[in-house]
């Protein structure tokens, strides 16, 4: 694999020609913000909080799914960056119904870390209020799609690490949401095998575990990493 | 000409409210209304929601009394769950429920009313606050101060944070009380103790400056009702639910939770409180009033040395006046502090099995507790899968809307006699409504700085009088 040389934010770096400027910066100790970005599944590029300007390019780029190049000129950093960053964020918190003070990961949330970290102590855009329902059909866990922000981690957990592919997104646009099989009740559904992995996932308080009352549901999605390397060694 | 006079907003209450006094052709009082002017509507937005979320969602009804909130509504999340919660639970959640309710009556007595009680009623409405206070009696305002720091720092140890805690969660509480917060509990207490009894000597003496407001602060006979122990002791987290009347003639005892066997509520058209009732009697005639006063009333011991001392001579007062509300809220901040202690000795309390867990097991549930301000309920209905299905609350405030308006109507009666008023004779009318300490939600005007505009206004609309504060 060859190695190329870039520069992030006037650092000089080098990486593999296949990886994705968002772990080269990792790798190098520059943090770019993201959501939908969970390492053990594959990236999607879909929140697009990791946007980053490339010199010679017009256009912003998802930093997890735009790979390395060599003479890359890279900055993750920018007034206009860290406005639509905080716009997409505030976006998120209207169009769904986000209420931390009473969610079961209040505190080990983080599209709340999210906020705090971009500095967000106000929103400035009208609230939706969406009418959204909660399903609590499943005998181990709820999906409140009030919290989900649709960044798609346990559909590609579901589909990439477990294998059952019981999550996917119905819909478009605005309209769209996120259903177990056939858009049904989650307790009814074939092929969920309860393996509980899309929960650990979840960056929000969208799926838990049942029983959890207010802050106390922590996840910690780390064992992805693990199982993706496993697997990597036994292929 | 009939006319109305409009006292808004009422200050030094928790939430917001006006009176309105109507007068009739001969300028005499005809009744007052005590209006809450302020809609929450938590009974429907929990509708969906999962019922683990309850106890933190229904905490957020007030600022001032999330414990209470917290307990009452935990309560009715173990009975949807089928579970007897572990003893040391229960102790534990007994004493944040006594912290509560010890700050809630410090904050009532000493910050909303003793610039009435100590400054008087007609003195001048600049200084007439807490500030007020703390110059004429530096060390009753700092009394105050200790009595409710103390009751927020035990909810800040147990529960977290001092406002809008956790712990208290269905099943029992999160975690286990440490031996170094006991100590360090138990260290405080002594001082406390003795404050509020010293207040308690303090107050009772002056009681006889204030013979035309006990004769006149919704002093009328009436049921009281409260939750009481097996032993007919002061009860504040469990036991059953009697009603007795002023002279102690018991006419209901039942379990708690068959309370809407009893109580029914009335809507009015005037406010957003509804007015609960005794069902036997009827509406409006089945009026009652919980909280302190009836609490003392109904019960025969509280079950705690210092306190059964000041309960002997409250009980030779005349419990029909709501004044009496006042010198109540004492003797509960020392029975408090004093159960308190009781509970923190025994070993048990730093047991660690604090929690049980169970899924939903039952459609329905009820939570009852006592609150500062009374008799609390807490009554859920959830679906096949635990999610609320209906909520429906009666808040201790709620329980005295009929009390307070049949009382500020006596006070205005015997008070205003013609069309000039005084900031001193509304006042008291305010005062009235102060001495149940009702809490319309989260807000607190403890210093005397809301703009007050009082206008006596004809029929025609024309201003006769007007007292701006």
């Amino acid at each position: 694999m060859r190695v190329v040389t870039l520069k992030i934010n006037d650092q000089e770096m080098s990486g593999r020609e296949d990886e994705d400027i968002l772990h080269v910066a990792r790798e190098h100790g520059i943090e770019i913000p993201t959501l939908c970005q969970l390492d053990g599944i594959s990236e999607w590029g879909g929140c697009r909080l990791c946007l980053v300007e490339i010199e010679g390019s017009a256009k912003l780029s998802a930093a997890c799914v735009t790979k390395v190049s060599e003479g890359m000129v890279v900055n993750t950093e920018s007034e206009r960056l860290s406005g639509y960053r905080k716009t997409i964020v505030e976006m998120l918190f209207t169009e769904g119904n986000h209420i931390c003070s009473v969610c079961v990961s209040n505190n080990n949330c983080e599209l709340q870390d999210m906020s705090s970290d971009l500095k967000i102590d106000h929103i400035s855009l009208p609230y939706r209020y969406p009418a959204r329902t909660v399903d609590a059909s499943h005998d181990l866990f709820i999906f409140d799609a009030n919290r989900c922000i649709l960044c798609t981690r346990c559909v590609r957990v579901c589909d990439q690490v477990e294998g059952a592919h019981t999550w996917d997104i119905a819909g478009r646009g605005i309209q769209s949401q996120l259903i177990s099989d056939l858009h049904q009740p989650w307790g009814e559904s074939d092929s969920c095998t309860s393996c509980g992995k899309c929960v650990e996932a979840c960056p929000t308080g969208a799926l838990f575990e049942k029983g959890k009352a207010a802050g106390e549901m922590v996840k910690d999605p780390k064992f992805l990493v693990y199982l993706a390397d496993m697997k990597a060694e036994k292929s | 000409m009939s006319k109305i006079i409009t006292i808004d907003p009422v200050t030094r209450i928790e939430g917001h409210s006006k009176i309105t006094i109507h007068l009739d052709d001969q300028g005499e009082v005809e009744e007052a209304l005590f209006h809450v002017t302020q809609l929450r509507g938590f009974e429907k937005f929990a509708e969906g929601r999962p019922f683990h979320e309850m106890p933190s969602l229904m905490a957020r009804i007030c600022g001032i009394c999330p414990v209470s909130h917290l307990v009452a509504s935990a309560k009715a999340c173990d009975m949807l769950m089928s579970v007897r919660i572990p003893p040391t639970a229960v102790k534990l959640r007994r004493i944040i429920n006594l912290a509560q309710i010890a700050q809630s009556h410090a904050l009532s007595f000493f910050y909303l009313s003793s610039p009435d009680l100590l400054l008087g009623m007609d003195s001048n409405p600049a200084t007439r606050n807490i500030v007020g206070v703390a110059r004429a009696n530096p060390e009753l305002a700092r009394n105050g101060v200790h009595l409710r720091a103390l009751g927020q720092e035990i909810i800040e140890i147990l529960g977290g944070k001092k406002i809008h805690p956790g712990w208290v969660v269905p099943g029992g509480v999160s975690h286990a009380l440490t031996a170094e917060n006991r100590d360090y509990i138990l260290k405080k207490l002594p001082e406390a103790i003795q404050i509020a009894e010293r207040t308690i000597k303090w107050f009772s003496a002056e009681l006889e400056k204030f013979s035309e407001e006990i004769a006149v602060f919704a002093n009328f006979p009436g049921l009281f009702m409260s939750l009481i122990g097996n032993h007919d002791q002061l009860e504040t987290y469990d036991g059953r639910l009697r009603l007795a009347d002023d002279q102690g003639l018991v006419v209901a005892d039942l379990p708690a939770e068959d309370y809407k066997t009893i109580v029914a509520e009335a809507i009015n058209p005037h406010s957003y409180l509804k007015s609960p009732y005794y069902k036997p009697q009827g509406y409006p005639a089945g009026l009652y009033r919980v909280g302190p006063l009836a609490r003392l009333h109904l019960a025969k011991t509280c079950g705690t040395p210092r306190a059964d001392q000041a309960l002997t001579e409250f009980k030779k007062l005349d419990h029909k006046s709501a004044f009496h509300y006042h010198l109540a809220r004492l003797i509960e901040i020392l029975y408090a502090f004093e159960m308190i202690e009781q509970l923190l000795s025994d070993d048990m309390i730093l047991d660690s099995h604090v929690r049980a867990h169970a899924a939903a097991n039952a459609h329905e549930g009820f939570g009852i507790s006592e609150a500062p301000r009374g008799t609390l309920m807490h009554h859920y209905k959830i679906d096949d899968n635990g999610l609320i299905t209906y909520a429906d609350l009666i808040i201790a405030t709620g329980h005295n809307s009929l009390a307070m308006n049949k009382g500020i109507t006596q006070a205005a009666k015997h008070y205003i006699k013609n069309d000039k008023l005084t900031d001193g004779i509304l006042n008291r009318i305010e005062a009235v409504i102060r001495t149940f300490d009702p809490c319309l939600s989260c807000s607190t005007h403890a210093v005397g700085q809301m703009a007050l505009d009082i206008q006596l206004i004809d029929m025609g609309g024309t201003v006769l009088d007007r007292v701006k504060r």
